[in-house]
């Protein structure tokens, strides 16, 4: 028998190595972005940086509100818009997922294929007579303006349809309807609580991604009050002395829901986003 | 017993009619197409009409006036379109390129020799790609500042490295503080933070198409003494390549219409000369800074067709390859 050699080579050890450096290099804007958020100005603009946090970071919410007075107002709309959006998407997406896996249909095969090539349409291309459309409604600086457009998504339908053709098998829909079931209510009493693992995933990609819109918010709401987070940041960049603590503050502030999303979920979230690349 | 539903027992005569449970799919799909038809297809066909037109959108649809090709002739011409796209096209190259370069072998590292840590290696990388663009570019503009930021602070420290009197690194660090804001530096940085955030993204998509690649292959290459770095070369990539075109297209295609990274670092000026800015923004800028609705429609659509000829381009070299 040859003796197993253990020995880790060194190039092996320089990928370690670039590897680490690589994750220092990823993870140092966040670690910058909450250290400058617990310090002063003065603090932030002195040579060599803070490296760690200080007590400040009350005065740089104090100074954050005081440059953007609807700050909590614009917290609570991104959070009623993304929570919208990711509850419309559930029930539409899974919904229409529902019919693509259980029913046979006319024209079945053409609409789903027509749901996917939607997928292949840039949405710039959509940005300006979007926003007129709006603006004909009345429903600039409303937030169904964001909502509704984006209540079902073609990801969300193509994802559920590959789930509930694969999880739920088509005699127990049938077994329901014999039994006197509705169609909805198959696809509600008995469907939709089998396919939660799916929905909770799906959740997850929607509510990130709605919550960190910024085209869409730009282009159709004006006032400030009626900001979104992504918008009320932006709004603090201007002429003038740049308060970079306040800045981080409430950059902090706008990215902590989604790491604490991304560290309660990451594998199920990371399988989420790539389940279109990898079927499709 | 016959098993009826309560609908079922009509006359004969209307059995051509639909029965509730045949038109249920129709109704369970139609709200996808409800909405795309409002704010999805009737957008999208309003903004080629609107692309032949002139229009102050002040003076309602009556000011509309047709115009023919000329939008599309004029955006041609114009040297801050021209510019915009040069911008376009060197970022989606300077950020893109290395974002596969670096996601390959990374993504083939951790699948390789990581097993405990794979997770959260790629976590780590992948933690950019679902943070919020505004904050984080935000983050960027004051860690690449000229007097105090980091980065500077980092590079110089490293140009400045000194050993008995020499500076060994000098030639390829800067030993004075850069100013990002300078034009030759803004597309730098606006590609650095477009690497920074896409390159896990990419690591992931090629690290799930690694898990797919069966294991007996590599053992049947140990068996005939290929060593690792034959078998990344004359395995990994050539089953890769499926992924690398997706992946790729993806690129192309998010990088061609960059938008939120470049404007906010340039606080949607574009920068000083224009340097940072856009086609998707000179696209932004035209419809809602001056209002020219029918310019800026032009611009859209000659910039889809851009990515349409680059993605069926790359659509071509890989199914030429195989």
């Amino acid at each position: 028998m040859a003796i197993v050699q253990k020995r880790v080579s060194p190039s092996r050890w320089f990928a370690y190595f670039v590897v680490v450096a690589g994750s220092v290099i990823m993870l140092a804007p966040f670690w910058f972005m909450f250290v400058f958020a617990t310090h002063t100005n003065t603090e932030i603009l002195s040579v060599p940086p803070p490296l760690w946090f200080g007590s400040a970071f009350l005065d740089n919410v104090a100074l954050l509100l005081q440059k953007l007075p609807y700050f909590w107002h614009n917290l609570g709309w991104s959070f009623y818009i993304a929570i919208a959006v990711t509850a419309l998407n559930l029930f539409f997406c899974s919904l229409a997922g529902y019919a693509f896996a259980m029913y046979h249909f006319r024209f079945k095969e053409r609409l789903f294929a027509v749901i996917m090539a939607t997928v292949m349409l840039p949405a710039f291309v959509g940005m300006i007579p979007t926003a007129l459309v709006m603006s004909w409604l009345g429903w600039m600086n409303q937030p169904k303006a964001l909502i509704v457009p984006s209540a079902c998504s073609a990801f969300g339908i193509f994802m559920m349809r590959q789930y509930i053709t694969t999880a739920i098998p088509r005699e127990l829909a049938e077994a329901a309807r014999i039994d006197g079931c509705s169609e909805f209510g198959i696809y509600w009493r008995i469907v939709l609580p089998l396919i939660s693992p799916a929905l909770g995933t799906l959740g997850l990609v929607t509510f990130i991604g709605t919550w960190n819109n910024f085209a869409g918010p730009l282009i159709v709401i004006r006032d400030m009050e009626m900001f979104t987070v992504p918008l009320a940041l932006r709004a603090l960049q201007g002429t003038g002395m740049v308060p970079w603590g306040a800045i981080s503050a409430g950059s902090a502030i706008a990215v902590l829901p989604l790491l604490v999303l991304f560290v309660i979920s990451s594998r199920r979230l990371i399988a989420g986003l790539t389940s279109g690349a990898i079927k499709g | 017993m016959s098993i009826t539903r309560s609908g079922a027992a009509a006359p004969a005569k209307s059995r051509r009619r639909l029965q509730p449970w045949e038109w249920a799919p129709y109704v369970f799909i139609s709200p996808f197409f409800i909405l795309f038809l409002c704010f999805g297809l009737f957008p999208l066909l309003f903004s080629v009409w609107l692309s032949f037109h002139t229009w102050d959108a002040a003076t309602g649809l009556g000011g509309m006036h047709w115009v023919g090709i000329e939008n599309y002739t004029f955006v041609l011409g114009d040297e801050w379109f021209q510019k915009s796209l040069y911008n376009t096209f060197w970022l989606a190259l300077a950020s893109g390129l290395p974002q596969h370069l670096v996601a390959i072998p990374l993504a083939f590292f951790a699948h390789t020799y990581l097993a405990k840590w794979r997770n959260t290696v790629v976590g780590i990388y992948f933690l950019p790609f679902i943070t919020s663009s505004v904050a984080i570019a935000l983050v960027f503009n004051s860690l690449f500042s000229r007097d105090f930021g980091v980065v500077n602070l980092a590079l110089t420290t490293i140009g400045n490295f000194d050993v008995a009197g020499v500076h060994p690194f000098a030639w390829l660090f800067p030993t004075t503080n850069i100013d990002w804001g300078q034009p030759q530096y803004t597309k730098s940085m606006i590609a650095f933070l477009v690497f920074w955030r896409y390159v896990g993204w990419n690591t992931v998509l090629y690290l799930s198409a690694l898990q797919t690649i069966p294991h007996d292959l590599y053992e049947a290459a140990t068996i005939d003494g290929a060593s690792r770095r034959q078998q990344f070369w004359y395995i990994t990539l050539p089953l890769l390549k499926p992924m690398m075109f997706f992946a790729v297209t993806l690129t192309i295609i998010g990088n061609l219409q960059l938008f939120e990274e470049p404007f906010i670092i340039t606080g949607g000026t574009g920068g000083l000369d224009q340097a940072g800015k856009t086609a998707a923004m000179h696209m932004y800028n035209t419809a809602f800074v001056d209002s020219d609705f029918g310019t800026a429609s032009a611009v859209a659509w000659i910039l889809f067709v851009l990515i349409a000829v680059l993605t069926t381009v790359n659509n071509k070299l890989f199914a030429h390859k195989d």
